[in-house]
């Protein structure tokens, strides 16, 4: 009993925000991954185009509410995804035409196009707050959970109830799918193959006959849709609050790295990585232990290793152990 | 047009628009963008030192100005004598702790064989470390925390005079720029930018919740100034007397002649470290670094310790960053950990070396006096701007309160186009390098 209580208070204030904001960030890394490994520039605007796609989501979210519209016990806001993402779409595919095709042509210094996506940052940044405003928005509806604390605890007959929202269930799923979808299109597809070979060797690939700009037009249309579905996840899981997306440019980078820049499949292990020792540090351990250590024995304290507000330290550490030790990251990524 | 010329006439023109700000709005405006603008000059010449000379693209140089900023407060005010003796000594061991931890396993690494015991060993010494300098820490921060938290509740600074702060902050700056200058500059570009960023971040992680340093999110108040107080210019009969000589009324004469004042020690800084920075890019030492900047390859070749020099310069930059915040802290009177943005203290300064030329100390200047000018100016031109659209709309109407509400969000939109507009068309920024 002692133990299985002591599992259920660990799922529910470890492994499923662990899970459900590895998520967000593997997602998050993917976008980073692919801008990095095809358009080879790491792009400081990643955030700012997250919280612009959920922006979009959450404006035409707002607009559905107000018709009557609503998709039962899920939240609104997923069928509203598929115009936030068309937004995204149009914004970056824009984007590139007006401002980075230049620099592309130009066969630019990568670390010239990182100062130019500070630019485009920041202009991201001004439209957002231009239109939304700064604070806080909230545009989560539906059911809340999926499994409430006090079902499980009537089911069960433990004293720790496991609560599973909904908004990570959704999250679990939609990476889930979106992941799957990607790695087809990459693997299978032509027009995916064409990007891989674009990213191994640009050279070889304009020998082979690939258009480099359908190559990047087909990354920035991804990138938005991945971009989107992050930012909106991460805000029906938590909040939308446009500096905190600016903010989540940290975790993202960390996890893209610490899988190795390029690697897509590293991206999704380094959001985990991150994801989990932010949550397992910053976790208060008091109720876990106290079930496990025998009796006369659980700790006085909250066994909290570092307190939440030095959750950016902890991705830091790890990003700093993996370069020191395994700089192209834990999956071969690559170098420009 | 010359070269001088055109720079000349280039400084001319921020100096017009300043003081339309003052004919326009007042002189109290005017004085303080200056204030700023030497502020941000001194930052730009830093960040400059590190990417004009040397091309390292540092992103946290929020962490070095707010660094600069603890210093102030740690120099110049008054020591908590309470605190000291409720647990002052039992902080500074658990400090001495933590650090004799990380020296521990930095030394087991360097002098030990490589293999398992090793591993071990390092694992051993931090975990364990980790534990007793948490164990010593946490009940002296409680105790320095629990001593008269409305008012005081840290261990207060050393009550030095506050000008002492610049150097001091810039040392602090620099010692810590070397710690991860140390760890990180091996790295490629992209990783230093990513490390710099997250060092930027934790720094501010740490001003917000030590408490028992600088009282986190609490701030600190009422920093001591090195110019005097405007009440007791007022009360001076002296000030109020040639005040009124110059036709001006004493409150506003005092409040204008604090700014002028530390306009003129800011001016004497930013006229050193200018003047430093010029000597140190005519001389062989620039040189090199220019050519270890264009070719790293060939500057190795040549025998050249390019990782030893990108921390030598990565240091001296950040140091100077280091100063310009102790001088902001000062000028502020007050130390607020919460308003320290990225955008604001690292992504702006960027824009201003860019905008004004990176490579050139000169245009550094320019631009941190330009682009904090229009940082300022923007907003009030945007609710002007704004107030001109929406006239012909309905008073009170949702569309017209958000245009109004939103306007002051038209300058991170500004900033963004401006420096897009540089890098395309004059990517060499408007005082290019020599």
């Amino acid at each position: 009993m002692e133990f299985l209580n002591a599992f259920v208070a660990l799922s529910n204030y470890v492994l499923i925000p662990g899970i459900a904001y590895g998520s967000q960030l593997a997602l998050g890394a993917l976008g980073v991954t692919l801008i990095y490994g095809i358009l080879r520039f790491s792009n400081f605007a990643h955030g700012d185009t997250m919280a612009f796609g959920a922006m979009v989501t959450i404006l035409v979210t707002w607009w559905m509410q107000a018709q009557g519209i609503s998709f039962g016990v899920l939240p609104t806001a997923l069928l509203a995804l598929p115009f936030g993402i068309l937004g995204t779409m149009v914004l970056l595919v824009v984007t590139d035409r007006v401002v980075y095709r230049f620099y592309r042509q130009q066969k630019a210094k990568p670390v010239i196009l990182v100062i130019v996506s500070l630019g485009v940052m920041f202009i991201m940044n001004g439209i957002v707050r231009f239109i939304i405003g700064p604070d806080d928005q909230n545009f989560a509806d539906g059911a809340r959970f999926i499994i409430s604390a006090r079902d499980f605890k009537a089911w069960s007959g433990l004293d720790e109830g496991l609560a599973l929202r909904t908004s990570q269930g959704i999250t679990v799923i939609t990476a889930v799918v979106v992941v799957v979808a990607l790695f087809w299109f990459l693997n299978k597809t032509r027009t995916g193959k064409s990007m891989r070979a674009y990213s191994d060797n640009e050279d070889l690939a304009l020998l082979s006959g690939i258009n480099p700009e359908r190559v990047v037009t087909y990354t920035w249309l991804i990138i938005a849709a991945l971009t989107t579905v992050a930012g909106v996840l991460y805000g029906l899981d938590k909040s939308f609050k446009p500096f905190t997306y600016f903010q989540l440019l940290l975790p993202i980078f960390a996890a893209a790295i610490v899988g190795g820049l390029g690697s897509p499949l590293g991206a999704i292990a380094g959001g985990f990585v991150i994801a989990f020792s932010e949550v397992t540090i910053t976790y208060a351990w008091k109720k876990v232990l106290g079930y496990l250590m025998p009796e006369g024995l659980e700790p006085d304290g909250l066994v909290q290793l570092l307190s939440t507000d030095y959750k950016f330290a902890v991705s830091f550490v790890i990003l700093l152990i993996v370069l020191l030790f395994k700089p192209t990251g834990l999956f071969k990524g690559k170098s420009v | 047009m010359s070269e001088p010329v055109k720079n000349t006439l280039l400084f001319l023109v921020v100096a017009v628009l300043i003081a339309i700000a003052g004919f326009m709005q007042s002189w109290n405006t005017a004085l303080l963008i200056l204030n700023m603008g030497l502020v941000s000059a001194i930052m730009a010449i830093g960040v400059n030192l590190q990417w004009g000379f040397a091309g390292l693209f540092n992103v946290g140089v929020m962490g070095f100005v707010a660094l600069g900023g603890l210093a102030a407060v740690l120099v110049s005010m008054p020591p908590d004598p309470d605190a000291w003796r409720a647990g002052g000594v039992r902080v500074l061991i658990g400090l001495a702790l933590g650090a004799a931890t990380i020296i521990g396993a930095v030394l087991v690494y360097t002098r030990v064989k490589k293999g398992p015991l090793r591993a071990v060993g390092i694992v051993a010494i931090l975990v364990g470390g980790f534990f007793i300098f948490r164990g010593v820490l946490d009940p002296g921060v409680d105790a320095v925390e629990s001593v008269n938290p409305a008012l005081s509740g840290y261990l207060g600074g050393l009550g030095l005079p506050v000008i002492l702060s610049w150097p001091i902050g810039g040392l602090l700056a620099g010692g810590v720029a070397w710690l991860i200058g140390k760890t990180a500059l091996g790295l490629r570009s992209d990783y230093l930018a990513i490390a710099t960023l997250g060092i930027a971040e934790i720094i501010i992680a740490v001003l917000k919740n030590e408490d028992w340093l600088s009282r986190g999110v609490k701030n600190v108040v009422g920093i001591p100034r090195p110019v005097p107080y405007e009440i007791d210019l007022q009360n001076d009969p002296d000030f109020v007397s040639s005040a009124a000589g110059w036709g001006l009324d004493p409150v506003e004469a005092s409040t204008l002649y604090v700014k002028l004042a530390y306009a003129g020690l800011f001016l004497v800084v930013l006229l050193v470290i200018l003047w430093m920075a010029q000597m140190a890019l005519k001389s062989p030492w620039g040189r090199m670094m220019r050519a270890i900047r264009d070719n790293e390859v060939a500057a190795e070749a040549m025998g050249k310790d390019v990782t030893r020099r990108h921390l030598q310069i990565f240091v001296l930059g950040s140091a100077v960053c280091g100063l310009a915040g102790a001088m902001l802290t000062t000028l502020d009177g007050q130390l607020t950990p919460g308003t320290y943005q990225p955008l604001r203290f690292t992504f702006l300064v960027w824009v201003m070396v860019i905008v004004g030329g990176s490579g050139n100390n000169f245009g550094a200047v320019l631009g941190g006096f330009l682009i904090w000018f229009l940082w300022v100016e923007v907003e009030p031109i945007g609710v002007y701007l704004m107030e001109t659209i929406t006239s012909g709309m309905a008073e009170g109407s949702a569309l017209k309160s958000h245009l109004m509400g939103s306007a002051a969000h038209m300058r991170l939109f500004t900033m963004g186009l401006v420096l897009l507009l540089v890098l395309r068309f004059s990517p060499r920024g408007l005082i290019p390098e020599k």
